[in-house]
């Protein structure tokens, strides 16, 4: 029985278990990485992030792409959801396919996509407002320090809504139809029927899926930004985690880049208990 | 003849409705699907034709893209890489998680609760976190190594890479496999062991076909996952040796500075064929697995 668990327990511990450990001890040191000079230093890699200007600056945005991108990403997908279960469009299952495409294209696929959708001269985007004459809109969609941020948050629900949208379809698809139907028959509008019956009975669906936004969300913009942006121009799209990997490995400040992971880890948690404390409902059964 | 004085249905703003719902849809649709045809096309394209407007299509089949991608750019190389460390952490991961997650069902035995916790709490630990730490680990074995394997062994080591691969996905795979192997009554086992069959042979001849929706979600999960990973494969594999996704990211830095973008083209679309061939086999497989189990964006 043992010979059966311990392998899979080994692989774990080695590659999971000791390297999270790793992060909380490592960021306690100053260390460059290979030089066996380790220095511990308490608590000061943590004391000296709140005047990192670079840091304070990579929270916020991060912060920023959490709400933006949660509430577009979580609000269109259930309105699709909503719409596609309940009207049962004709090509519904195509759409479907259609719509989940982008959650298994590769992050680097997504980032090349996008650098052709945003090119400044040649791009799809800038020649499309050119053809319906809205060249004031034209950007530099990803060299502009106040919409770089935004053209990244874009590439995110475009990749995510799809994945999104089947997950709530699937939850959506086991409330019984008798209870639209009485409630039709009452005289409620499409409206009301989704907020009073369909919302409130995927409401613990809607509460994992919101816990495990956030974690993904954290990521995915990190993936993101280091293939599209590399977290510029000048840090105008930097994110946490890619200024933890960029002190990591370009600054070899592994000690100081950890505390920053240390950071991220206690954030999204956070966020995550406080979001499923702030939903709790009593649940509903059908 | 009484006319029934019926209050009249909102059928003409249910259908006015029904038509924003389609428009808005097919908007959506096309959002995801032009840029993405739009790849395969340009692709196909010569230099001179990516000046100008791009929505012109390419004058005509050109696969000269194809074969730079391939040779030039070493796509086919990093393809096979890809190809190889994809399929040696599926068949690890599997290895290790089936009998696990096969025991962790069916069985009592001390520690039982700790174990489960800590596969749970995995799942929560994202590889982007700790992949600094494994790179810095394998970076010390090869140091303790060094008199053995003079060129490192740990690090840029494909199988290596699958193998931090299949590590990293025990937590989700064990989850999903546990949860479905759990769903299976255990009066087909009872029965077997009663005909004389031995655990194993329960195990590998009852229990597996029976989980293999649950074991193809899994592999379908974990093939994305290694396919497109790109930052494991970007730290572990510094070297020559690369996987497709790193080889594309190399590829669009230097095709973008050098404004020739057919071979880019080219590359991503190798690297975006394999997996919707998959997806397109397997779409409604894939969404139901998720459905019924595995969050995991």
């Amino acid at each position: 029985m043992l010979a059966c668990l311990l392998p899979a327990l080994v692989l774990f511990a080695v590659f999971m278990v000791y390297p999270t450990v790793n992060v909380f001890r490592m960021s306690l040191y100053t260390w460059s990485g290979f030089s066996p000079d380790m220095k511990f230093v308490g608590l000061d890699n943590f004391r000296h992030l709140i005047d990192d200007e670079q840091f304070v600056r990579a929270f916020q945005n991060t912060v920023t792409l959490l709400v933006v991108v949660t509430a577009v990403t979580m609000g269109m997908g259930l309105f699709l959801a909503a719409i596609m279960t309940r009207q049962k469009l004709r090509s519904r299952n195509f759409l479907r396919f259609v719509l989940y495409i982008p959650n298994v294209l590769s992050v680097v696929v997504i980032a090349a996509v996008f650098s052709a959708i945003y090119d400044q001269n040649n791009g799809l985007l800038n020649s499309m407002l050119r053809l319906v004459s809205l060249d004031s809109w034209q950007q530099v969609w990803l060299g502009d320090q106040k919409v770089v941020l935004y053209s990244v948050g874009i590439a995110m629900v475009w990749q995510s809504l799809g994945y999104y949208m089947v997950l709530y379809m699937s939850s959506m698809s086991s409330i019984p139809e008798e209870l639209y139907e009485a409630s039709g028959l009452d005289g409620a509008s499409a409206t009301r029927q989704f907020f009073s019956i369909t919302m409130p009975l995927i409401w613990q669906n809607l509460r994992t899926s919101l816990t495990f936004f956030i974690m993904s969300a954290v990521n995915l913009s990190f993936v993101l930004v280091r293939a599209m942006t590399g977290g510029g121009p000048d840090s105008s799209s930097e994110v946490l985690l890619s200024y933890m990997y960029k002190q990591a490995y370009t600054n070899s400040s592994y000690g100081y880049g950890m505390a920053i992971g240390v950071v991220i880890f206690a954030f999204s948690f956070l966020v995550s208990l406080l979001m499923s404390r702030a939903t709790k409902r009593e649940p509903l059964q059908f | 003849m009484t006319v029934i004085n019926t209050p009249r249905p909102p059928a003409a703003r249910s259908r006015i409705g029904r038509v924003l719902t389609y428009v808005l849809v097919i908007a959506l649709a096309l959002a995801i699907a032009v840029p993405v045809a739009w790849v395969l096309l340009a692709s196909l394209k010569k230099k001179s034709e990516f000046f100008g407007s791009p929505w012109t299509l390419p004058e005509g089949l050109r696969l000269q893209n194809y074969v730079d991608a391939f040779t030039d750019a070493h796509m086919g190389q990093y393809f096979a890489t890809s190809v190889f460390v994809t399929v040696l952490g599926l068949v690890l991961v599997l290895a290790v998680s089936v009998p696990a997650a096969y025991v962790i069902a069916r069985y009592e035995f001390k520690g039982k609760g700790f174990v489960e916790l800590l596969l749970l709490g995995g799942l929560f630990v994202n590889v982007n976190y700790i992949v600094v730490p494994i790179f810095l680990m394998l970076v010390d074995w090869d140091k303790a190594l060094v008199d053995v394997f003079p060129g490192g062994f740990f690090l840029d080591n494909p199988s290596v890479l699958s193998l931090v691969y299949a590590a990293t996905s025990i937590p989700f795979t064990i989850y999903l496999l546990t949860a479905y192997f759990r769903s299976i009554p255990v009066a087909y086992e009872e029965a077997a062991s009663i005909d004389g069959a031995s655990r194993f042979r329960i195990m590998t001849r009852i229990m597996l076909p029976m989980a293999r929706p649950a074991i193809t979600t899994v592999i379908l999960f974990n093939f994305l996952a290694y396919w497109n990973d790109f930052i494991i494969s970007l730290t572990l594999l510094p070297g020559e040796g690369k996987t497709v996704q790193v080889g594309l990211l190399n590829l669009f830095t230097a095709q973008k500075a050098a404004a020739d973008y057919g071979r880019l083209y080219a590359g991503m679309v190798i690297v975006i064929v394999p997996v919707l061939i998959v997806y397109a086999f397997i779409q409604k497989r894939l969404i139901e697995g998720m459905a019924s189990g595995g969050v995991k964006g």
